[in-house]
């Protein structure tokens, strides 16, 4: 604590901003992209004000936001509703399946004791005409947003038996254009794109941001005083630490899965290698020790093995090796440039950046580098990563020239394009799933 | 490969060829330098950021002088340096040695193809090779730092080849 008001100059001096708490931001714009056939039609009827409530957040609008999408719900627009009921005993289930609804929501919202708001909400069956789900929850006037995601979650996870990412956020780098004099921002958003908060904005370069497991901490890179470093800071406070600041490259963290270790690329003993730095004692392990080139490390969910990218080969491909060290193992032999390669959350496949005919997409496969295939049809594809319930990748892409994010489903589907209505985006993280 | 003594046999008549055509704003230096001129090398590395009028002068900023270019370029994931580009680093490699003070940050880049952090890599790689090529012309370690900015700072923000090409470079940074 002694330390912060003499960091904060430092970095001020250095032209970098630090914001605990960012002020309002321009949000990304979603658009869902492909077809959305197979979708679900669901009915979220607007939550029923009690006792007084005056929420300013439209809860069921939330909610059907987020199940549309997903792609695979299509919500009904409340203009479209022959009633709103709000109260289990004003469903009339014939009234609904006229609409063609295969699903209806309803819920209250009313003023808490002591303070914010409670949620109750109730998921009904129309062709067997019964509840399914029901819940309540309580929330503060400034979380109902989040309230109202933790619903869809809900939701979502009943009827399809998958987890919802609804109430996660995403981590991604803004930069005011693309030109050596860009500002670049580090910033957080919900899922949903709302409350864009900036994390770290500077004159330099930021890359490469990575959730600590816990999705309170993020590790970054950044270039400040003609040097990299990387720096985890913590979201609440503002709070950061510089962890690596060696000669050469400092670059690629990544959370170990218990949070305790942080794997990252150094090069201060000649070429980039692989280190796992235990971030209790700082204390560094060397993994990797070859001439060519090795970065990006990522985990395995249990652990115990790390994933990289060398060029060791002669061109680059993904190597495994164990997270306590010992000999590297080559993954993928496909191709000629495999890169930037991650695990799905359950840990049986992987996401990376493969070129095919020049171009550069992304690609699953299994962890062994077989069952190859491309996700993606862009030119310039890169910085992948599952999101937390390993439904959908994230990745950076191009549109009509400028720097978009994606969103695809791993099984096909719609999928969705956030952008920003100036300038770039790039270098996405989807968080962790909330507690 | 070319030894040590060679190399710097080579540097020396490389010293004399230049110091013949050396333009009049050069100041003349003494081949070896004295203890004197040792600390006054610390003290005018101390000024040099300050000394904006005389750099103002300095070769380095003279459209006419050979040292007014300080990029090289590479071919398309290459880190090996061109041959057309040995008569240049030479200059430099000279200028840094006879020049107090003078210290250069080789700033490596990439295009934008690839990724972000193996782009990292690849531009420090470049960066190294030009750091190599300047020491095995005499110039010490100690006056050179690298860093790379891989695809992150183009030059060209064109999303084409010439553009491209532009990126792919070490720039010498005084």
């Amino acid at each position: 604590m002694m330390q912060r008001p003499r960091l904060a100059l430092v970095t001020l001096l250095a032209g970098v901003l630090m914001l605990a708490i960012g002020q309002a931001q321009a949000r990304l714009t979603i658009e869902v992209t492909g077809g959305v056939e197979g979708a679900q039609p669901i009915a979220v009827v607007p939550f029923g004000d009690r006792d007084g409530a005056r929420p300013d957040v439209d809860i069921a609008g939330v909610i059907s936001a987020d199940l549309s999408r997903s792609g695979r719900f299509r919500a009904l627009p409340p203009r479209e509703m022959l009633s709103r009921p709000q109260r289990q005993d004003e469903v009339d289930y014939r009234e609904w399946q006229l609409l063609g609804m295969n699903n209806l929501v309803i819920g209250e919202i009313s003023p808490a004791e002591g303070g914010g708001y409670s949620l109750r909400w109730r998921l009904f069956d129309i062709f067997s005409g019964s509840e399914i789900r029901s819940d309540s929850l309580r929330s503060s006037a400034r979380g109902l947003r989040n309230a109202a995601h933790r619903i869809a979650d809900q939701i979502y996870e009943t009827l399809t038996g998958e987890r919802g990412v609804f109430a996660t956020r995403l981590a991604y780098i803004t930069s005011s254009h693309r030109g050596r004099d860009a500002r670049v921002t580090l910033r957080v958003s919900d899922a949903d794109a709302h409350n864009p908060q900036t994390i770290v904005d500077s004159a330099g370069p930021i890359m490469s941001p990575a959730w600590s497991p816990d999705g309170r901490r993020l590790a970054y890179v950044s270039f400040e005083d003609n040097k990299q470093s990387i720096f985890i800071q913590e979201l609440a406070s503002g709070r950061r630490e510089r962890v690596a600041n060696f000669a050469g490259i400092n670059s690629s963290p990544a959370f170990s899965p218990d949070g305790g270790r942080l794997a990252m690329t150094l090069s201060k003993d000649g070429s980039p290698d692989i280190y796992v730095m235990e971030l209790a004692s700082k204390r560094l392990t060397r993994l990797t020790d070859h001439y060519a080139i090795d970065t990006e490390p990522a985990w395995s969910p249990d652990g115990r093995q790390i994933i990289f990218t060398s060029d060791r080969g002669g061109r680059p491909q993904i190597y495994r090796v164990s997270a306590s060290g010992g000999p590297a193992q080559r993954v993928t032999f496909e191709g000629d440039y495999n890169a930037a390669a991650s695990y799905s959350p359950d840990g049986r496949s992987l996401v990376m950046v493969t070129r095919v005919g020049g171009r550069f997409r992304i690609l699953v496969s299994d962890t062994n580098g077989g069952s190859r295939r491309l996700l993606s049809q862009g030119e310039l594809d890169e910085s992948p990563s599952f999101a937390p319930n390993g439904s959908m990748v994230i990745y950076a892409s191009q549109n009509n020239g400028r720097g978009v994010l994606s969103v695809t489903p791993i099984d096909g589907g719609s999928g969705q394009r956030l952008s920003q209505e100036a300038g770039e985006v790039r270098d996405p993280a989807w968080s962790p799933l909330s507690p | 490969m070319i030894d040590r003594p060679l190399l710097l046999l080579l540097l020396a008549a490389a010293t004399l060829a230049l110091s013949a055509c050396a333009t009049p704003t050069t100041p003349p230096l003494p081949e070896t330098p004295s203890a004197e001129a040792l600390d006054a090398t610390r003290d005018s590395s101390l000024a040099w950021a300050d000394r904006a009028e005389e750099r103002a002068r300095s070769p380095l900023d003279d459209p006419a002088s050979p040292l007014f270019r300080k990029v090289v370029y590479f071919d398309y994931d290459a880190t090996t340096i061109q041959p057309q580009y040995a008569d240049l680093l030479r200059v430099h490699a000279e200028y840094i040695f006879n020049t107090p003070g003078a210290k250069v940050r080789l700033e490596g880049h990439t295009d934008e193809r690839g990724t972000r952090e193996y782009n990292l890599a690849l531009g420090e790689r470049r960066s190294q090779a030009v750091r190599r090529f300047l020491m095995a012309e005499g110039v010490p370690g100690e006056r050179l730092t690298s860093l790379s900015y891989g695809e992150e700072r183009p030059a060209n923000t064109g999303r084409n080849e010439s553009a491209w090409r532009e990126n792919r470079r070490v720039e010498l940074v005084y």
